[in-house]
């Protein structure tokens, strides 16, 4: 580089031909030999990120794998770690994470639609806006800290799905807000004007527009926002979710009239994350193995999730061009 | 201003807008400055002039298009006849006169929705829920549009199907369904090939027996072309206003005699 500059302040005298086309092609040579450097390094950092994860993942499954069967799944916790499956671990999940739904997505998605359409721009949005960005960052203990004085203490809710789904809940609201808000910002300037320009009502270009061209997005969202939800372990211990629970809550769809109860939101629960945790802090490895397990179907069912969210991003980004 | 804004009685044209000393602010930043004219109804009336002269900002005057932003603000008036209501004023509701007045926009901008609920959209909007009644519109306003033979088979498509011109004559047909006193084209041509171009100018020429029209151009060839009267702006200001071969062959104003024989814009 020095020598190049230094050739080119020479000055006026060579300024019909101010490099000689040998030189040309060296430097070009060198500049392509940076290329190639800054590529190779990018790729050993890349590969060092995915080796880590394979590696992590390939571990898993050498001690994982030999314990899950249909027994794991069907089988509730045990003294005995052959014996012991994560039966009520998976239903709590599940069940928890159907809460969390129920919960944040209409608020998440009402309260992004409401700021993003219907606020004035003014200093009271921009400091809601700024709070909402900020939530999305609060560790997520303080989340169960709030939670265990509102709903468990507060009202009254117990150590129950119930509480533990709303805790998950306000997790996951901001993350739906915000995806919902870029969601619809994407919705282009020249669409609404067009709706507009027909005689629409706000609401009808919301329903009839912003809500149907961002849906793809929006369902993208909110997928990230459960599969974070479905791993968070912190904020359900905060709240006091059980390690050791041998019976399933009622079943919410039972054979008689009115075929559908809410008793399972007052059960005590237990959690994949809370499962894995307590097997990890038995000193019988056997425990560990079943750790490895459990932790293999955490993963298998975030990276469903995720793969469902891509999935839909792809449709929806197709049927929706602009 | 010199020019002489309103329609030569003579002519005995029934007057479908009358816009008067209408000033339009973005802010604090004036783009329309009393600026009158006439809309003769059943007949085109183009907007020309060069970039940023206010002919966009006064054509999105008349279906209250600014509203949508913040510190908009209109001065004057625009009466539509026949009831001679001020559509500007803060007193009318923006809904009532976009129901009124259909526009169609630069870029072709049809719903990612089927093509029939494209050109049926304005019926939705307006609650209509007479399936009979719908459908005979579309095909109405399909027609109008020329694009009936093209699209009716494939009514259930999606409008992104469609090429540009089609696109843009399925918006056309779509601001057309619910039979609009006053349609207004912002560019319509200037995204399209020129077959395309020439399609949707035959169609202005066709639509004119059934609707007013209002249409801003950059394209002084077509002003030429299909208008019957002309305005030619700059600056924010009305410079001269009269039948289109009257402005292009014996212009009042030198600015307008530079501007069409391009020696600017």
């Amino acid at each position: 580089m020095a020598r190049l500059r230094a050739r080119s302040r020479r000055g006026p005298a060579q300024s019909h031909n101010p490099m000689p086309e040998a030189a040309i092609s060296e430097a070009l040579a060198r500049r392509k030999r940076r290329d190639g450097w800054f590529a190779l390094a990018g790729l050993l950092i890349m590969l060092a990120a995915v080796l880590t994860l394979v590696l992590l993942l390939a571990q898993l499954l050498v001690d994982g794998l030999p314990r899950l069967s249909l027994e794991f799944f069907v089988e509730f916790p045990s003294r005995f770690p052959q014996r012991a499956g994560i039966y009520s671990a998976w239903i709590g999940t599940l069940l928890v994470m159907l809460v969390t739904a129920f919960v944040a997505v209409p608020l998440g998605v009402a309260a992004g639609l409401y700021l993003e359409e219907y606020a004035r721009r003014n200093w009271l949005t921009d400091l809601i806006e700024i709070n909402v960005s900020n939530l999305a960052g609060v560790p997520s203990i303080i989340y169960g800290l709030l939670a265990l004085g509102l709903f468990v203490n507060r009202f009254s809710l117990g150590q129950s799905i119930a509480a533990a789904g709303l805790t998950l809940a306000l997790l996951i609201i901001p993350v739906v807000i915000v995806a919902t808000r870029e969601a619809i910002r994407a919705v282009p300037r020249n669409m609404r004007e067009a709706a507009y320009a027909m005689g629409t009502t706000q609401w009808q270009m919301v329903a009839h527009h912003v809500l149907p061209y961002s849906t793809g997005s929006i369902l993208t969202g909110i997928i990230i926002g459960l599969s974070r939800a479905i791993g968070e372990t912190a904020p359900v211990i905060t709240i006091g979710a059980l390690t050791f629970i041998a019976f399933l809550p009622e079943a919410p769809i039972g054979g008689e009239f009115p075929y559908i109860n809410f008793n399972w939101l007052d059960a005590p629960f237990t959690l994949l994350p809370i499962q894995i945790f307590n097997w990890l802090s038995r000193p019988q490895t056997e425990f560990h193995a079943n750790a490895a397990a459990a932790a293999l179907v955490l993963i298998a069912l975030t990276l469903c999730m995720n793969a469902t969210a891509i999935y839909l991003r792809y449709r929806y980004r197709r049927r929706v061009q602009w | 201003m010199a020019a002489i804004s309103h329609i030569d009685p003579k002519e005995a044209l029934a007057v479908k807008a009358r816009v008067e000393q209408l000033s339009f602010y973005y802010g604090d930043a004036q783009a329309l400055n009393r600026v009158s004219l006439d809309l003769a109804e059943r007949r085109i009336t183009a907007l020309i002039g060069a970039s940023g002269c206010g002919k966009s900002t006064f054509l999105r005057c008349f279906n209250r298009l600014h509203d949508l932003y913040p510190e908009s603000r209109y001065e004057g008036q625009i009466l539509l006849k026949p009831d001679d209501i001020n559509i500007i004023s803060k007193a009318v509701d923006p809904l009532e006169v976009r129901l009124r007045i259909g526009m169609v926009f630069q870029k072709p901008n049809p719903f990612p929705k089927t093509i029939f609920e494209n050109v049926a959209y304005g019926l939705k909007v307006r609650g209509v829920r007479d399936r009979h009644f719908i459908e005979e519109r579309v095909e109405g306003a399909l027609r109008q549009a020329s694009l009936w033979a093209e699209t009716r088979d494939r009514l259930q498509d999606s409008a992104m199907t469609l090429s540009g011109g089609q696109q843009q004559r399925l918006c056309i047909a779509r601001a057309l369904a619910p039979q609009p006193e006053l349609l207004l084209l912002d560019e319509p041509t200037s995204a399209l090939d020129p077959i395309a171009t020439a399609n949707i100018e035959e169609l202005l020429s066709e639509l004119k027996e059934q609707v007013t029209i209002l249409i801003v151009t950059h394209n002084m060839q077509q002003a030429a072309r299909v208008s019957d009267f002309t305005a030619f702006m700059h600056l924010g200001e009305l410079v001269e206003f009269g039948d289109t071969d009257t402005v292009f062959t014996t212009p009042r104003q030198k600015k307008t005699e530079d501007y069409i024989t391009g020696r600017y814009g």
